[in-house]
């Protein structure tokens, strides 16, 4: 038995010059932390082919030799996967992908102060026949938890390099490289450190030839899928389906050799649910009784602030208010950036014009280009703080505690705490709030989050919300701490969630009610200090993503509305009106054309081009507008654009356009309409289907001109208007 | 059944217990165990969540949060520290 386990298939290798290597861990173990380390910022960010699972790798810095790739695998608990980025990481190591990766050696991150269900993925890793680094990190922490672990015991019981680290102090980092460049420069042979009983053995034969025969994995990892498949139902299906969800041909026969394996067993009476996690626990607590001490401390720190921020009373109240300086913030504290980007700008545009001479070239540039990625810029000042403050709520760990004290609420619409983050997430943006809804291991729930989503007010509703805000509601203070503005813009957001809450019921009662409602076992990571360099790295990441994305969208439509908006020219007149220039153009004609249906909402023509164009984008509709009044304004670049919009008058009527009736009207339905390609797009690709998205966009269109119509038809009435 | 066992979810804040049995139906029996509940664990249940639900758990050193609805299928006999 130990020979078979011993033996090591030769490993048909590719030609790469490169070595391939791999960090997993469980979530929480500063695994990321490991990775930024070990390749410095030589790092590369995508996807996995065919699916939406964040692909990182970079290259070991400071290796001697070859060059070494180091995959960082999604976090996990276990090889039986239980999401999608679970099963994504699975992949990698079984060598599952199209495009192989041959790992020649995985470092297994383990949080050193819980070290017996790190261990669990550890032992499994090693049967997979791959050399394994045990990193074991945050060795700081452990005396202050009374614990005192034997690392040399620890290596020599496993068998497998252990190396002690504080990865967020740097320490150990170096004999980690080294380790790395040892290993990978030595021939391997795996040495089993478990005995298997000869009944086991005997009913793992035949599920394990059947591996040898049908899959590429090594005689080693072929056992250990063996006895997985053979414990865990869950781990069966990750081999009977691929990953587009229809069945493999072969796995009719796998099923059939698991469930007779199943019988022996029984005959034995030996109960083979979950037979993996209970043999490798055994194992594990036999080994950390020699290797690791514990004695009693009293409360961490962290258990303290714990009893705080999820006290009964203090905790809902210290969420409320974290948010609430958040979205305070964020609309006070950025106003002095955002006035620099904007003078900025307009000092920029000026220069240009000057030098340009008139004609096309120089409108498209100053009034197509600039203004309208001007108008966008100014509000990078706002996002980078959301993601700055979201960055930390989620590195310190108090975003499982949102989670935590959330589930309630969640449960109560058929969702879990889970969807919390992804839905917090969105907040800044749906498209990561979306993709981090893969963390969801239920579909259902899954499903109904993506389509709340977009409710959540983004960051690119933001821009619209601030104009509005800015030009339309009056800065009075509200019992002497909260000033109007502020208000509105938190109420923006609440319009949003109810809104959310209401359509996650309609899903739990009529449209998805079929599937079970989810469970919600979630770990809650000890608090932590955030790493400033991991915050700064995310916002700078997020914000370049934000101006490229919205940068391109902008660009290309701000010119095509230049266009719109500029002809066709108006007949050789000199002392026509630029009101009226407008009216005869593109644009003009298309605002025109459905203002009929949107003047029960209390918008205009102009509106109505600014609400088409910002389908691409939301943020859109202020470069639309900034466009539009820049090309109509009487007095072009020095007034802005806030006073071109209170300036605005209805030609005929000589009223103004917008009243802060209007404004709120259109924040509504900018909180309600699923405005952004971007969104459509990413649903599309995690739904697998045309479906959700096209559902997404009807039935928030729908809500979004009811919303609007409830707003100034009923502000209206009372008297409002 | 041994009378003393109970639901975990009937333990106090702070009252600690050893796992005996699974009831039938937890689908979420095999994650746990993965996580390391086997029969024979020790839990503590360090608190309720300020709403009533979910509940927190200390098992072999770190915290989990699982809801009462799964909590209730774990049975635990009662001991002292």
């Amino acid at each position: 038995m130990n020979e078979a386990l011993g033996i090591k298939k030769a490993h048909p290798r590719g030609k790469k010059p490169e070595i391939e290597i791999a960090i997993v861990g469980n979530p929480n173990t500063g695994k990321s932390t490991v990775f930024n380390a070990l390749t410095g910022m030589h790092q590369k960010v995508g996807n996995y082919p065919g699916v939406t699972v964040e692909k990182k790798t970079g290259v070991l810095k400071n290796s001697n030799g070859s060059k070494i790739r180091i995959h960082d695998l999604p976090g996990l608990y276990s090889l039986v996967p239980k999401s999608l980025d679970d099963k994504i990481a699975v992949d990698v190591l079984m060598d599952r992908l199209d495009e192989p990766q041959h790992l020649k050696l995985v470092i297994v991150v383990a949080d050193a102060t819980n070290l017996a269900r790190n261990l669990y993925l550890v032992t499994q890793t090693m049967d997979l026949g791959i050399p394994v680094i045990l990193a074991l990190n945050m060795m700081d922490i452990t005396h202050k938890r009374g614990l005192h672990i034997d690392v040399d015991k620890l290596s020599q019981k496993l068998n497998i390099p252990v190396i002690p680290l504080v990865a967020n102090k740097g320490k150990g980092i170096e004999e980690l490289q080294e380790a790395i460049g040892k290993i990978t420069r030595t021939e391997y042979q795996y040495k089993p450190i478990w005995k298997i009983d000869n009944d086991i053995h005997e009913a793992l034969l035949p599920v394990c030839s059947w591996y040898k025969n049908n899959s590429h994995l090594n005689e080693t990892a072929s056992w250990a899928e063996a006895l997985r498949v053979l414990s865990s139902d869950k781990a069966l299906e990750n081999w009977l389906t691929n990953k587009n969800g229809s069945s493999f041909e072969y796995g009719i026969e796998l099923k059939e050799i698991v469930k007779n394996a199943r019988k022996s067993l029984e005959a034995h009476e030996i109960h083979w649910h979950m037979f993996e996690s209970k043999w490798r626990y055994a194992w594990i607590d036999e080994m950390c009784k020699d290797s690791v001490q514990e004695s009693d401390v009293g409360l961490s720190f962290s258990e303290k602030l714990d009893k705080i921020l999820t006290h009964r009373i203090a905790g809902p109240i210290a969420f409320v208010l974290i948010f609430a300086v958040i979205f305070q913030s964020i609309f006070t504290w950025a106003e002095v950036p955002m006035n620099a980007i904007e003078s900025s700008v307009q000092w920029f545009s000026g220069q240009v014009a000057a030098f340009l001479p008139d004609g096309v070239f120089k409108g498209l540039v100053v009034d197509g280009a600039i203004a309208g990625v001007g108008a966008i810029l100014v509000f990078l000042p706002q996002i980078l703080f959301l993601f700055f403050f979201l960055t930390i709520l989620e590195d310190t760990g108090y975003m499982a505690r949102v989670a935590f004290i959330m589930d309630r609420f969640m449960k109560g619409v058929g969702l879990s705490g889970r969807s919390v983050i992804p839905l917090l997430s969105s907040f800044a943006c749906a498209v990561p709030g979306i993709m981090a809804t893969r963390t969801i291991q239920n579909w259902r729930d899954r499903l109904v989050t993506i389509m709340i989503a977009p409710f959540m007010s983004c960051s690119a509703r933001l821009p619209v919300y601030t104009l509005m805000i800015a030009a339309f509601i009056p800065g009075m203070k509200i019992l002497g701490i909260f000033s109007l503005s502020g208000l509105t813009l938190l109420s923006m957001y609440l319009v949003g969630i109810f809104s959310a809450i209401g359509v996650a019921y309609v899903f739990k009662f009529f449209v998805v009610k079929k599937q079970r409602s989810s469970t919600f076992v979630m770990e809650l990571p000890p608090y932590r200090v955030p790493s400033p360099k991991w915050v700064f790295l995310q916002m700078y990441e997020r914000g370049k993503i934000f101006v490229l994305n919205a940068g391109q969208i902008i660009l290309a439509i701000s010119i095509v509305l230049w266009f719109l908006a500029s002809y066709p020219k108006p007949n050789h007149q000199t002392n026509i009106a630029p009101a009226e220039a407008i009216q005869q153009s593109y644009a003009g004609q298309i605002g025109r054309f459905i203002e009929p249906a949107i003047e029960p909402l209390g918008f205009d023509w102009k509106i109505g081009i600014g609400l088409i164009t910002s389908f691409a984008a939301r943020e859109v509709m202020v470069s639309t507008l900034a466009t539009i009044y820049n090309v109509e304004g009487a007095d072009e670049s020095s007034v802005s654009l806030r006073e071109e919009l209170r300036n605005a008058k209805n030609p005929q009527t000589g009223k103004p356009v917008f009243t802060p009736l209007v404004a709120v009207a259109l924040m509504v339905f900018f909180v309600l309409a699923c405005q952004c390609m971007a969104t459509v797009a990413i649903v599309k690709r995690e739904t697998n289907s045309w479906r959700w998205p096209i559902s997404m966009v009807l039935y928030m269109t729908t809500m979004a001109y009811i919303g609007a119509l409830i707003v100034y038809q009923g502000g209206k009435l009372l008297g409002l208007g | 059944m041994e009378v003393d066992w109970i639901p975990l979810n009937e333990l106090k804040p702070g009252e600690k217990g050893i796992i005996r049995g699974f009831r039938e139906n937890n689908s979420d029996e095999d994650y746990l165990m993965e996580l390391g509940l086997m029969i024979g664990t020790a839990v503590t249940l360090v608190k309720f969540a300020p709403f009533g639900d979910p509940l927190e758990i200390r098992v072999r050193g770190f915290f989990l949060s699982i809801r009462s609805s799964e909590a209730k299928l774990i049975l635990v006999e009662k001991i002292k520290d």
